[in-house]
């Protein structure tokens, strides 16, 4: 019978159950600087539970950024703003309302998704997995081309994996093939949103504490 | 706890002196090694500015603006979109496509495109530590220890007054 229990659905288990115990914690700690820390918290372990689901690259962003920057950023927020919570307000009711039917919606919505792990999932039975990229362009001097190994494979299943080289040129990181050379415009405009995003809070706030009429570039 | 600056804090500074070169090659390692294994540009960009920021919390923003000037964080920003921007048009001029790393070694594509991905994800790295930099930069802005009180809410009330 033990025997039988998945060790990798007991870690999930264990890493969710702290995750919803942390996140009530941070919505009922009257402390701002505990809900700070808590809500990082969150980040790590959210981010050991992407490890375990063998989502890296996810795992990564969400300790740098939700562990990392954010808790830093709403660190030096409360410098400014101090670290007590003022005003105990009590249960709004239409908003517990919303957000108990909007992630009941959620839920119900995941019960269409294939099971964890199940090897009939459409992304692993996706004919674009198989393929992976059908490029024209052989990417290694002499090489075969993206298509050329996808119709070799598809004509003899008994050689599949002998021919793995129409991934050649790419990098071993996948996430950062996909990212930045098969969708390198969509992430060259990210860049560029995250710098307009800089641009506005210069304009806006550069030079102005204190006195909204004065300073600024506008 | 003391607010507004945390130096007073020999715990505190210790710490801050002794992580923040630990987390920029921690950094730099990311940002070096986006194409092999997890992570790339934007973390490291990230993790950079995490470690400046951490600085300018410990020792106050304003030390830290003396360090990183804000000249320097608004120009890194835009040289890093324009690192990204610029490859695209190099490949352009080669006369291949947008963003078509095989322009960058025309002789072996598949040796040019981790070139073109290392390059473009220089440029992220370099604009998302800088605009990170910059939002830390633009909320602190006037609560160093050589300025006023670190506002508390009830001060709004009198700046509306002002105007």
């Amino acid at each position: 019978m033990i025997a039988n229990i998945n060790g990798i659905l007991i870690i999930d288990l264990v890493l969710l159950t702290l995750v919803i115990i942390t996140a009530v914690a941070v919505v009922e700690v009257r402390n701002l600087f505990s809900a700070v820390i808590l809500a990082g918290i969150y980040s790590l372990l959210m981010a050991a539970f992407w490890t375990s689901m063998d989502a890296v690259d996810v795992a990564y962003t969400e300790a740098a950024v939700g562990a990392g920057i954010s808790t830093i950023l709403l660190l030096g927020a409360l410098v400014l703003t101090g670290t007590q919570e003022t005003v105990r307000r009590a249960v709004h009711w239409p908003a517990l309302l919303a957000c108990v039917l909007v992630g009941g919606l959620l839920i119900f919505g995941t019960l269409d998704m294939p099971k964890f792990g199940s090897p009939n999932a459409p992304a692993q039975q996706h004919p674009i997995y198989h393929g992976f990229t059908k490029q024209n362009v052989p990417k290694a001097e002499g090489g075969k081309s993206a298509e050329d190994v996808y119709a070799y494979n598809t004509l003899h299943p008994e050689d599949a994996g002998k021919h793995p080289d129409y991934f050649h040129g790419h990098v071993p990181n996948q996430v950062t093939s996909v990212i930045v050379s098969y969708r390198a415009l969509d992430t060259m405009f990210e860049t560029a949103v995250i710098f307009t995003a800089a641009m506005a809070m210069i304009v806006l706030l550069r030079g102005r504490r204190g006195n909204p009429l004065k300073g600024g570039l506008l | 706890m003391k607010q507004g600056n945390l130096s007073d804090n020999v715990l505190m500074r210790i710490v801050a002196r002794w992580n923040m070169p630990f987390i920029l090659i921690f950094a730099l390692y990311t940002q070096t090694h986006g194409e092999l294994g997890p992570g790339g540009g934007f973390q490291a960009g990230v993790m950079i500015a995490a470690a400046f920021i951490l600085y300018g919390l410990v020792f106050g923003a304003d030390e830290m603006r003396r360090i990183v000037p804000r000249w320097v964080s608004d120009g890194i920003a835009a040289l890093g979109v324009l690192i990204y921007a610029g490859a695209g048009m190099y490949c352009m001029l080669m006369g291949y496509e947008f963003l078509d790393y095989a322009a960058l070694y025309p002789s072996n594509p598949g040796g040019a495109e981790p070139w073109g991905m290392t390059t473009v994800e220089y440029g992220v790295g370099l604009t998302v530590s800088a605009v990170m930099l910059t939002v830390y930069n633009e909320i602190t802005e006037g609560t160093g220890p050589g300025s006023a009180e670190p506002r508390d809410s009830n001060n709004d009330t009198e700046v509306v007054g002002k105007v």
